[in-house]
């Protein structure tokens, strides 16, 4: 055997060796569990905290509403569309702060306001501005829980 | 003189037979590395959750609530730019020229300015993450930082991510974007961390008017199946073979 090969192969074997010991402690404990990837930050994704609470937890307590709700044109929306991400208030009542409450053109134009895109079968549509130019907001005919229900 | 030489061909025959033969065995022996060297794709077992999501265009209104609820589920920052799920209005003119809008990503609502004689046809396209079965994103990953779930969901690993931002670039529909306060790579997740609880993704929740779906494509009696059943659905770039899971209803041929 060469003599540059009796140094060289024991400094290699030290290099090698050097390398899985690195390797070791840097690869997380759970990668490659599925695939070439970190298993557990599957979980740590699916840890993370809701912000939307969604209609069944909603309708727990807000019966009354829910039930108003059911007999009209809104009845297949989550309360959440219109009143925001309510996940902090189902934890705790107190907690309102992202309770929204506006029933303005704008508001509710986001849905209705007239826009040849919208099919007229899939929702109804009126020209925010012309419609009933009298009165300020659309809430001061309409109940958006039970929107035919018309106020005067 | 001959016959040697034929023997010496019959020989070399043999030998690239038996080359060509180990070869194709030793590939084989390959087989269970496949989700390594090849895109996921469809997992073998078919009783196992595959997600998929349906949108209807023909239902969508273009309210944004869907683009809203995003950002407020996840903690996408406000700016411009950064979406995991946004709305595009299509604006198709009589002379044929296509516009394309998509202002602060439908989040503040549309408003169609062209007027109705002068259009020929004008719609709305939800656009989010396709969880392609075969990713152009997760395969360009260097570090293993952006994978497709067991259950078909493509998810980003942000302990992991170095953010160099090459699945930005490979993600063919752009839906990854770089977030701006962890430097990572961010994208939907079809809100995993809901829909393991048993919540609809937040899009889903607040669509007025069910024009998303989303469901187990495995699942013969779900939702998803049935959308599939009755509608003629395309998915988006069906020439890049990403083999998308969003399955549009109604996708005009003007959709990029």
């Amino acid at each position: 055997m060469p003599v540059q090969l009796k140094t060289l192969i024991p400094l290699f074997a030290v290099f090698i060796i050097l390398f899985l010991i690195a390797r070791h402690f840097l690869i997380p404990d759970s990668f490659g569990k599925y695939g070439h990837y970190r298993a557990n930050s599957i979980d740590e994704i699916a840890a993370l905290p809701i912000n939307y609470a969604g209609k069944a937890v909603c309708i727990d307590c807000h019966d009354t509403e829910a039930e108003l709700l059911a007999s009209d044109a809104h009845a297949g929306l989550s309360c959440e569309v219109c009143h925001g991400p309510n996940a902090k208030h189902a934890d705790d009542y107190e907690i309102k702060e992202y309770l929204i409450k506006q029933g303005t053109r704008e508001f509710c134009g986001r849905c209705h306001s007239l826009n040849p895109a919208r099919k007229i079968e899939v929702i109804n549509q009126i020209d925010i501005k012309e419609h009933h130019p009298e009165k300020e907001n659309c809430i001061d005919c309409h109940n958006p829980h039970a929107v035919w229900e018309l106020k005067e | 003189m001959g016959t040697k030489r034929m023997n010496a061909s019959r020989r070399n025959f043999l030998k690239k037979s038996a080359a060509l033969a180990g070869t194709i065995l030793a590939t084989s022996a390959l087989a269970p590395f496949n989700a390594i060297i090849f895109a996921a794709g469809e997992p073998e077992d078919k009783t196992k959750i595959w997600y998929g999501i349906g949108i209807d265009i023909e239902k969508c209104i273009g309210c944004g609530m869907c683009a809203k609820a995003c950002k407020s589920e996840n903690n996408v920052p406000k700016e411009p730019f950064y979406y995991r799920s946004w709305v595009e209005q299509y604006t198709i003119k009589n002379d044929g020229s296509i516009n394309v809008v998509s202002p602060n990503g439908g989040i503040d609502g549309f408003t169609q300015t062209v007027p109705e004689e002068e259009l020929f046809k004008t719609f709305f396209v939800p656009k989010m993450c396709n969880h392609c079965a075969k990713s152009p994103c997760t395969q360009v990953c260097p570090v293993g930082a952006t994978f497709e779930s067991p259950e078909g969901i493509t998810l980003v690993d942000k302990e992991y991510c170095i953010g160099c931002a090459y699945c930005i670039q490979a993600c063919p529909y752009g839906c990854r974007y770089l977030h701006p306060v962890t430097k990572t790579a961010d994208k939907c997740t079809l809100c995993y961390h809901r829909i393991t609880k048993g919540l609809k993704p937040a899009c889903v929740e607040v669509c007025p008017t069910g024009a998303r779906i989303y469901g187990d494509l495995n699942d013969k009696e779900g939702e998803l199946h049935k959308f599939l059943k009755e509608h003629n659905c395309q998915v988006l770039k069906p020439n890049l073979n990403t083999g998308s899971k969003l399955f549009y209803n109604g996708l005009s041929a003007e959709v990029r």
